[in-house]
């Protein structure tokens, strides 16, 4: 799962346009009342769409692990009457590029067209939302390939750390279970549990839609209605309860015979709308968030050429908030890695940063605010993170202001929250030496 | 957020870094007094540009016994000058709120910036001076060497399906330098030293050896002064041009099948010795282009009679790279159903082959592969950093700007007939390796 953590950390914590872009966000409402956030962009001939639906994986039902990745993965393979090869055609013939896919508190759904294609391309977007047809042989390969991706994960280490993590940070939480599914649950799902999760979790009460490219407000809401209209208005309740990650001092291992191991590391981070949430954010640019800017890369990469790479990330989620970390060194130098990671932590815990630190982490923050908006399908995607995340439409503006306001005293406290070496959990797949329990 | 990146075989990556979609992007271009190439991308949606030095060296330009110097050296380069001290090279750009990287292949090594429009002049200052400034000594070299020795451990040896492309590139790649992986074998690069990556450097990083790319908030008007400024001012060298061994016929099917305790699921190869744009038999190029999408579309051949209903495998697919200086690969790759022996996925891909040697593709193949490659050119657009590599890459391949651009009305007249020319040609066992990635049997 970490894979999917670190996917998820570039959805939720690329968030910044410039003022030019901002300004220009349109709140488009439909005549089917739903709402959509445009950015009109005529420069080249294509319109990108990305919405969100809350409640992803999260919703998976005990024991139908996967079901989730399942039914999206089947959403664009068939629909009215038009069977998989038949739809994959009409996309193909006229250029359509249509992909669900299901994270753990949301489901997705990209659209991209040329703007000659809009009217079709909406109006196949609208017949595989309402009318999919799940038929048995696409849903068999699907399910095989799960299958498959899943025996395979476990000899990737890097899928192998994350979901023993996830496993064992939440016990008894949908957290912890794999959302790609098990070797129990992916046989037993039935075509009937498909269509019950799309029914339920593809609804218009819990969706949100942001267009970017070559297309007016009016020419959105008509489009948009003709594709999504045709949902239910209100998704199933769903009721998840919030969790925080299990610690232990001692590392888990997970022994596989490869040169190098698998390290992560981490605890509880900051939920995305607490106050100290932006402190939090500068701080771990220190910490390990921001390449050969940080203290992690610069204690076991530079100095002592223990791995390639070390990171941590703030991983806020609706129920939880992690603050996650990773490294991948060789068997013999995992103990020491281990060793330097906890030294700093505790060090920053103490110390805090220093003001040339958090000058500098606040100078990349706001000055690479307007490299994330390079393309449309990119703006889109940030567009329906703020507004999955409630960030309100000004958000964008603001942004700078609060990483400016951000002061030294209240990072340092926040290190002092955050930060907690002693009680972590941390998986190391491998075969690490001297870790010593 | 990683410094220094090796650009994987195909077989380890599963992406293509088309010419397709380099034709799209309008450059300008214009040539330094020293020989240095400037091509310029505008693209004035955001006040941001992407600044990309790429220079004509790469893995397989190094000599025997020292593979890996040139993605070490990569790293290496941001180890300081006189006037950058170590490791601040991309702390700088950071506090300047930009981001950096750098990318090794077989044929280039390349350094880029994205960085607000007014950040430009600061990285160019900066890219010149390591152009010829470059200071190294052991103290920053040595840890690094551990450094990449790790990211071999991460990208390549703690992954089984990396291991077996390497191993199938050096069985496929009987004489030319594409045998050897980019990132160098370890025992060759545990030997690299200081003055290896300094004669590495001294030999080939120079201006007249190098192209400039910036994409973004700028044409070439604007460029022209900066370019002249900072790189306009480094002296020429005489670099010795490429004299690579090329292959000899190959006249047997070659077979290779690494079993490890690691691999819980198996999994299928083929590679063909394949013409590239610049290299071979050019002509079929862009045909092999329409062939793989064919193969490996959605609703493709591979997918269609090997994967739906019931199909031997769990999934199919074909690629080709187009891209290098001289020739590559085309692929076939797919895994078994759970249960299906490998022998029987094996008939299944070259029932499929055979068939299309024989019968050849349909005019409606041919035209659905036709629109979906054009999309993808156009929605390239969208992406002028990305732009900027992929036409890079194209470049540096050896193509002319005129033949980049010319790629859509080279799709448009491909023929049946072509497509059917190029499998024939190109799909021949005796230049084939064909790789099984097996599990351990159970005992």
């Amino acid at each position: 799962m970490a894979h999917r953590f670190i996917a998820g950390l570039l959805l939720l914590c690329v968030f910044i346009l410039p003022a030019s872009a901002a300004q220009k966000i349109q709140r488009v409402v439909t005549p089917a009342g739903i709402e959509v956030w445009l950015v009109q962009e005529r420069k080249i001939p294509i319109i990108a769409l990305e919405a969100a639906w809350r409640g992803g994986a999260v919703a998976n039902p005990k024991g139908k692990e996967g079901l989730a990745t399942l039914a999206m993965g089947l959403m664009d393979e068939g629909s009215g009457d038009d069977n998989r090869v038949v739809f994959h055609d009409k996309l193909d013939d006229n250029a359509v590029e249509m992909g669900f896919s299901a994270g753990r508190d949301t489901l997705s759904l990209s659209l991209r067209t040329l703007s000659e294609k809009r009217d079709i391309a909406f109006e196949l977007l609208g017949q595989a939302l309402t009318k999919p047809r799940f038929d048995p042989e696409p849903l068999e390969v699907s399910r095989r390939q799960m299958i498959v991706a899943l025996e395979r994960s476990d000899s990737n280490p890097n899928a192998l750390s994350g979901r023993t993590w996830s496993a064992a940070a939440f016990p008894d939480h949908p957290y912890g279970r794999p959302t790609d599914g098990t070797r129990e649950s992916l046989p037993a799902l039935t075509r009937q549990d498909v269509a019950d999760f799309v029914s339920q979790r593809l609804a218009r009460d819990n969706l949100v839609i942001s267009v970017v490219g070559d297309i007016d407000a009016a020419g959105v809401a008509t489009l948009v209605d003709k594709a999504f209209a045709g949902l239910p208005a209100k998704s199933a309740p769903l009721s998840v309860p919030d969790v925080v990650p299990v610690a232990q001092a001692a590392p888990i291992v997970v022994q596989r015979d490869i040169p190098q191991s698998v390290v992560v590391f981490g605890g509880p981070g900051l939920m995305r709308l607490d106050p100290d949430y932006y402190a939090a954010y500068v701080l771990n640019y220190v910490i390990g968030g921001g390449g050969f800017a940080s203290r992690l890369m610069e204690e076991v990469r530079e100095k002592r050429g223990l791995a390639y790479g070390v990171y941590t990330y703030l991983q806020p989620m609706d129920h939880a908030a992690l603050h996650l970390g990773g490294v991948s060194t060789r068997n013999d130098g995992v103990a020491e890695s281990l060793r330097i990671v906890r030294a700093e932590l505790a060090r920053l815990r103490e110390k805090g940063v220093t003001a040339a630190e958090l000058a500098n982490a606040k100078s990349y923050i706001t000055g690479s605010f307007p490299l994330q908006l390079s393309t449309n399908a990119r703006i889109a995607g940030i567009l329906t993170s703020v507004q999955i995340q409630r960030l309100g439409i000004d958000y964008l503006d603001k942004y700078t202001s609060y990483i400016d306001a951000v002061t030294l005293d209240q990072v340092n406290r926040v290190a002092k929250r955050l930060l907690d070496p002693d009680h972590m959990l941390t998986v190391v797949v491998g075969k690490p030496v001297g870790l010593g329990g | 957020m990683r410094l220094s990146t090796v650009v994987f075989s195909l077989l380890a990556l599963g992406t293509v870094l088309s010419s397709a979609q380099a034709a799209m992007f309008e450059p300008q271009t214009f040539t330094l007094a020293n020989g240095m190439r400037v091509v310029v991308i505008e693209d004035r949606r955001a006040p941001v540009v992407t600044h990309m030095v790429w220079y004509k060296v790469g893995a397989a330009d190094e000599q025997p016994g020292k593979s890996g110097i040139a993605h070490f050296l990569e790293h290496l380069m941001f180890k300081g000058t006189p006037s950058v001290p170590p490791g601040e090279f991309s702390k700088i750009v950071a506090r300047n709120g930009g981001r950096d990287n750098a990318f090794t292949s077989q044929d280039y090594t390349a350094y880029f910036q994205n960085v607000a429009r007014d950040r430009l002049e600061l990285v160019m200052r900066m890219e010149a001076d390591r152009m010829t400034h470059l200071r190294l000594t052991d103290k920053e070299v040595l840890p690094e060497r551990d450094v990449i020795l790790e990211e071999r451990r991460s990208t390549l040896d703690n992954n089984p399906r990396s291991v077996l492309s390497e191993q199938m590139s050096a069985v496929q790649f009987m004489n030319h330098p594409y045998r050897k992986s980019i990132i160098g074998w370890e025992h060759e690069m545990r030997g690299l030293t200081t003055k290896d990556a300094l004669e590495f450097y001294g030999k080939y990083y120079a201006p007249n050896n190098a192209i400039l790319i910036v994409a973004g908030d700028i044409n070439a008007k604007e460029l022209r002064p900066l370019a002249e400024k900072y790189y306009g001012v480094i002296k020429a060298k005489a670099v010795v041009p490429r004299n690579r061994p090329q292959e000899p016929p190959q006249l047997a099917p070659r077979r290779i099948s690494l079993t490890d305790a690691r691999v819980r699921q198996p999994s299928w190869t083929r590679t063909y010795l394949a013409p590239t744009r610049t290299a071979g038999e050019k002509q079929h190029a862009i045909p092999l282009e329409v062939l793989s999408q064919i193969l490996s579309g959605s609703t493709g051949r591979l997918d269609t009679q090997l994967v739906q209903g019931e199909g031997v495998a769990t999934s199919a697919g074909s690629a080709y790279d187009d891209n290098a200086v001289d020739q590559s690969m085309f692929y076939l790759f797919a895994s078994p159903k759970p249960g299906t022996d490998m022998a029987v996925l094996e008939a299944g891909i070259d029932k499929v082959i055979a068939d299309l040697l024989d019968k050849g593709v349909t005019e409606e193949e041919l035209a659905r592969a036709k629109i979906s490659l054009r999309a993808s050119a156009i929605y390239a657009r969208d992406d002028a950093a990305s732009g900027a590599r992929i036409f890079g890459a194209a470049l540096l391949a050896g193509q002319s700007i005129e033949e980049i651009e010319a790629w859509p009305e080279m799709v448009a007249k491909v023929t049946v007939a072509d497509v059917n020319a190029a499998a024939r040609a190109v799909l021949d066992l005796r230049r084939s390796v064909t790789g099984q990635l097996l599990p351990k049997a159970e005992k």
